[in-house]
């Protein structure tokens, strides 16, 4: 299908989106690499009446290292972001999770600050935010609010941003001698996953978070578990996650796989660890 | 800054294999369209329209591009590469192309043209691939006729042609 009409408007700055978004509120969308946003209007699930385009704001375009975080810009291509040099050091998990973020073909144009304010319930980079304790840094003409990733995302493809905010960035904790794992089971490699597991061992003990079963990312903490007290833990946890059937998979499918590669995710996490 | 109004078509100009071409869209005008009605570039193929199938890819300023997910006037000022440049000359494909017509690496076509596009960007930038990258690259690309074998076979063979010294300047596309 085709996108119903709007307005088009290519902002240079940021206070010109701003001001745009300020007068149009929720008739306004902004657009950055389009991966989701172009599919929603081809489709007509999205209809507003004008559309900003941010990626010709250069100051967007840019991955800074801030008191201890990775502040990721909301013009940031998640190939960008994938060829970063300190990726890996500095963002173990996000290297993992990266390649599965859709393909090649997608993560040239898809920004990553896109694939959050989009907050598809088995997106992988809203998944690592949330489990990294990230931030997303929202701003408007009146303010600039910082908000946790797991407040952030409030269920499928609904957030806490007004309608005048747009994501200026997010940002990731970089946190030294923790083990990190990441897994998901798709149709295709870089399909939106049926479920994907991120596993996070640190000194306190271990973190998994969940995409792709309930309607938004979830985590769970535990002390070291093992054995079938960890059985346990993530058989509470499958029991516990909302999953519903779809043309993919069954509720009780994603459930199994939570069980079984969050067991995965959870062991090497902690054979990574320092 | 610029505001497009909805209704009404507006002048795009970009560089189109090399070729400065012109045109009018509407804001919400995909560049899928754009191509092929604006520009008569029927070489790129619309399928899906949400960026699953790949048919519509074309390269936009170096960056892989789903054609069906860009608008026509995110486009304005851009270098655009379509499956329309690959060839060195009329009558004559490229190495990768005469790779395709050698391994059958298509059939009915459609998926065609944006698989060839995504190989020939990847193959620029990563000269010696292994099969399981060419397999990755083509996870974002549905073809229901061949199977994907012959395909990954002419993408190997292209790339191992690419890489012996006699033929490298004699082709801009690989």
């Amino acid at each position: 299908m085709k996108p119903a009409l709007f307005d088009y408007v290519r902002a240079e700055t940021l206070d010109e989106a701003l001001a745009v978004l300020a007068a149009e509120g929720s008739d306004a969308r902004v657009i950055a690499g389009g991966q989701s946003l172009m599919a929603m209007l081809n489709m007509r699930l999205a209809r507003p009446k004008v559309l900003i385009d941010i990626m010709r704001i250069d100051d967007l375009d840019r991955i800074d290292e801030e008191r201890g975080r990775i502040v990721v810009g909301a013009g940031v291509r998640q190939a960008k972001l994938l060829a970063w040099d300190n990726l890996a050091a500095k963002l173990p998990l996000v290297a993992l999770a990266l390649p599965w973020t859709g393909h090649e073909q997608t993560r040239s144009r898809g920004t990553v600050c896109g694939s959050v304010a989009h907050a598809d319930p088995s997106a992988e980079m809203p998944l690592c935010l949330i489990a990294l304790d990230g931030q997303v840094h929202l701003r408007s003409a009146r303010r600039r609010r910082l908000v946790a990733a797991a407040e952030y995302v409030t269920g499928m493809m609904s957030t806490t941003r007004q309608d005048d905010e747009m994501i200026e960035a997010v940002s990731f904790p970089v946190r030294d001698g923790n083990g990190y794992s990441f897994r998901e089971v798709a149709r295709r490699h870089g399909d939106f996953a049926i479920t994907a597991c991120a596993a996070i061992a640190s000194a306190d003990g271990i973190r998994l978070a969940v995409a792709g079963v309930a309607d938004k990312p979830e985590t769970r903490d535990w002390p070291d578990l093992a054995g079938s007290a960890l059985d346990d833990a993530l058989n509470a946890f499958a029991y516990e996650l909302d999953a519903r059937d779809d043309i993919h998979a069954t509720a009780r499918y994603r459930r199994d796989l939570v069980r079984q590669i969050g067991r995965d995710v959870i062991m090497e996490a902690r054979r990574c660890r320092a | 800054m610029p505001r497009l109004t909805a209704t009404k078509r507006h002048a795009m100009r970009f560089r189109l294999n090399g070729h400065p071409v012109e045109g009018h869209a509407e804001p919400r005008m995909q560049l899928a369209d754009f191509l092929r009605h604006e520009l008569g570039a029927t070489g790129t193929h619309v399928g899906c329209e949400h960026g699953i199938c790949g048919a519509c890819t074309v390269s936009v300023d170096g960056m892989l591009t789903r054609a069906c997910l860009t608008l026509a006037v995110q486009v304005d000022g851009c270098d655009v590469r379509t499956v329309e440049g690959l060839a060195p000359e009329p009558g004559r494909l490229s190495v990768l192309q005469a790779a395709f017509r050698r391994h059958h690496g298509l059939q009915c076509g459609f998926c065609t043209p944006g698989i060839l596009m995504s190989l020939d960007r990847y193959l620029q930038t990563n000269p010696n691939p292994t099969e399981n990258q060419i397999r990755e690259l083509l996870s974002g690309h549905l073809c229901r006729c061949t199977g994907y074998t012959p395909i990954i076979r002419a993408a190997l063979e292209a790339a191992a042609v690419l890489a012996s010294p006699t033929q490298q300047e004699d082709h801009v596309h690989v």
